[in-house]
């Protein structure tokens, strides 16, 4: 469906990353990881093909379902009407969505249990409420092939499950390529049958999630220790190593809003979308 | 979690068309209504009922028994019918380039005039005064060099084939200053008694030249303009979520835009060539409309038109019956236009904050 070989972005003199490769193949699910600032949002820009490769080649589908991390408090329009817009291939340059775009719209929501927003406007939803929506669009498009940048990052416990059960579902109907970032090692555990870790600009480990996201791995991808367990006897729970053991768990207050902090890993996203940023 | 009522609410045919549609036909009304006062007011006021005979009877094969003099036949048909067509496709031409261009860059703040077409044909015009040229030469040459500002800012903006938006809008930025400083420059070279103030009243703007040639020219070039851009309203819609999110979902952003520049350009360009640059309109009435309608393009490119069409004839009207001379169209856009855009921004500036 999808795939890189010996591929490799660069920004001015410095690469973001070089040497990669991957295939994917309809029904597979593969989950990008990696620190801030290691590529993911370059990869995965290069793999929907709006960057271009300063090497190697990319082979994909012209449609891609895609939806990108940083989604506008700017789009006015209703939420309908923001999915119905992922039919635009399928309606030409003079023309406007018909009743079957609004049916087929309408279908992609209910596919993410999303009807409920299809009549409110896309700016007043939380960035939760956005991201299933914009799933719903990229749904629309009829294209095989899915590309999420980090689409768990704004999300709240409940909408990360919602979200991961939509993944799953869509990966298991078989129809769909799925590939998506996450800073969440557990989401990639969940639902991705495959793992690619950027461990650097010319290392990347590469296989079934379950093997390649061992304990040494993601400890030398993130830098801090890491641990895999089984919760209830069932569940696959990944679980960072924040504070060392003699800090306790009853340390007084931890530093607030410091970055890599319990706080960040409490809330559900380590990292602040980058449109909030700005303020302290 | 599940949904209860919503798909009832979805197939509803107002869900199928964003926005009030029922709106668009007041507009339309609205607009016949002032064409019928514009038809009406001036010097030398008819009545309505009058008036609109004196239009059937030309329309109507049969005809209408003539109960009006010819003074009012020749004043209604000849002097104010045309200008009243003219004045109606200026307004809705500007304000639907205002809506379109501000849905396609993203920005509320941004008029037909950003392209720098109305600079560019600006200048045609004030050296076609200089040179002496007049009429069709004037409005030739202003629509050329109105076309030409937008052929510069494309290839000025245009870096390894692609133009952002942001280096469209600063190109254009430039480009009206260039070419206003050289209007300026034909201004100080020009001869104070005679060709300057020809200049300076052509760009303030007016409708007084416009009979029946001028209208005939000028209203299908405009209305041409506006049928591509209506028929371009869901592009519009895909270009306003940004370049990346357009090009994922199978638009070629590239192209579209410059069509839709085009387009703007072609409407732009004439509305100058005919009548001088008038102001705002661009800029407020899509603002206006937006409130009523809401942001779906599908909506607010006719109701921008409606809206702007009967705007200007009302500016228009104003214009040549409040004082005895005609005061500039330019002049009074601004006059009205910005305090209604200042009390336009508070408004939203207080819904925002109450939210």
């Amino acid at each position: 469906m999808i795939g890189l070989e010996d591929a490799g972005v660069r920004r001015g003199e410095r690469w973001i990353f070089r040497h990669l490769g991957l295939d994917l193949a309809a029904g597979r699910c593969l989950a990008v990881l990696g620190p801030n600032g290691r590529g993911k949002t370059t990869l995965i820009r290069a793999l929907a093909g709006l960057l271009p490769l300063a090497e190697g080649r990319r082979r994909a589908p012209a449609a891609i379902g895609y939806v990108s991390q940083s989604i506008g408090d700017t789009v006015p329009y209703r939420c309908l009407d923001v999915v119905v817009m992922g039919r635009a291939r399928r309606i030409g340059l003079f023309g406007a969505p018909n009743r079957a775009d609004y049916r087929a719209a309408e279908e992609a929501l209910a596919q993410v249990d999303g009807l409920r927003f299809a009549e409110r406007p896309f700016s007043r939803l939380s960035g939760g409420e956005r991201q299933i929506v914009m799933l719903a669009r990229a749904l629309v498009t009829g294209a095989d092939l899915l590309i999420l940048d980090e689409p768990a990052s704004a999300l709240d416990l409940a909408n990360q499950a919602l979200l991961l059960k939509v993944i799953e579902r869509l990966r298991r109907d078989g129809r769909h390529a799925i590939l998506f970032s996450t800073h969440l090692p557990q989401h990639a555990l969940c639902v991705a049958d495959e793992a690619l870790l950027m461990m650097g600009v010319e290392e990347h480990l590469q296989g079934p999630a379950d093997a390649v996201m061992s304990e040494a791995n993601l400890a030398r991808l993130y830098g801090i220790p890491i641990h895999r367990t089984r919760v209830a006897g069932q569940v696959e729970a990944v679980v960072p190593v924040f504070l060392p053991a003699e800090n306790g768990r009853h340390s007084p207050s931890p530093p607030r809003g410091e970055g890599r902090g319990e706080g960040d890993a409490s809330r559900g996203y380590p990292e602040t979308p980058r449109h909030l940023s700005s303020s302290p | 979690m599940t949904a209860s009522s919503a798909p009832d609410a979805v197939s509803s045919p107002a869900a199928f068309l964003p926005g009030r549609p029922w709106l668009l036909a007041a507009m339309a009304v609205g607009l016949l209504a002032m064409m019928l006062v514009a038809l009406c007011a001036g010097r030398l006021s008819i009545p309505p009922v009058t008036a609109l005979r004196i239009v059937a009877a030309q329309l109507l094969p049969g005809g209408l028994e003539a109960d009006w003099s010819s003074l009012q036949e020749r004043i209604v048909l000849l002097v104010r019918l045309p200008r009243v067509l003219m004045a109606a496709a200026c307004g809705a031409g500007l304000a639907l380039c205002g809506a379109a261009l501000q849905g396609v860059f993203r920005n509320p703040l941004v008029s037909p005039h950003i392209l720098g077409v109305s600079s560019g044909a600006s200048l045609g015009g004030a050296v076609a005064i200089l040179l002496g040229l007049s009429g069709a030469a004037l409005v030739g040459l202003s629509f050329v060099a109105g076309c030409a500002a937008l052929l510069l800012v494309g290839l000025l903006a245009r870096i390894d084939g692609r133009s952002g938006v942001v280096t469209v809008v600063l190109t254009g930025v430039v480009v009206s200053a260039l070419f206003s400083a050289l209007v300026s420059m034909a201004q100080f070279v020009a001869d104070p008694d005679s060709s300057l103030p020809a200049i300076v009243f052509w760009l303030m703007g007016s409708f007084a030249a416009s009979g029946w040639r001028q209208a005939l020219l000028a209203v299908p070039v405009i209305l041409a303009g506006l049928l591509a851009i209506w028929a371009m309203r869901f592009r519009i819609n895909l270009l306003s979520l940004g370049e990346d999110d357009a090009r994922m979902l199978g638009v070629r952003v590239e192209r579209d835009r410059w069509l839709i520049f085009a387009a703007v350009a072609l409407v732009e360009a004439t509305v100058v060539a005919f009548s001088g640059v008038i102001g705002w309109v661009g800029l407020v009435v899509p603002h206006f409309a937006r409130l009523l309608v809401g942001s779906d393009h599908r909506i607010l490119i006719p109701a921008s038109a409606l809206m702007g069409g009967a705007y200007l004839l009302l500016i228009d009207t104003i214009a040549r019956t409040a004082t005895t001379a005609e005061i500039p169209l330019g002049v009074l856009t601004a006059i009205v236009g910005a305090p209604i855009f200042a009390l336009l921004l508070r408004r939203r500036q207080k819904q925002e904050m109450g939210e």
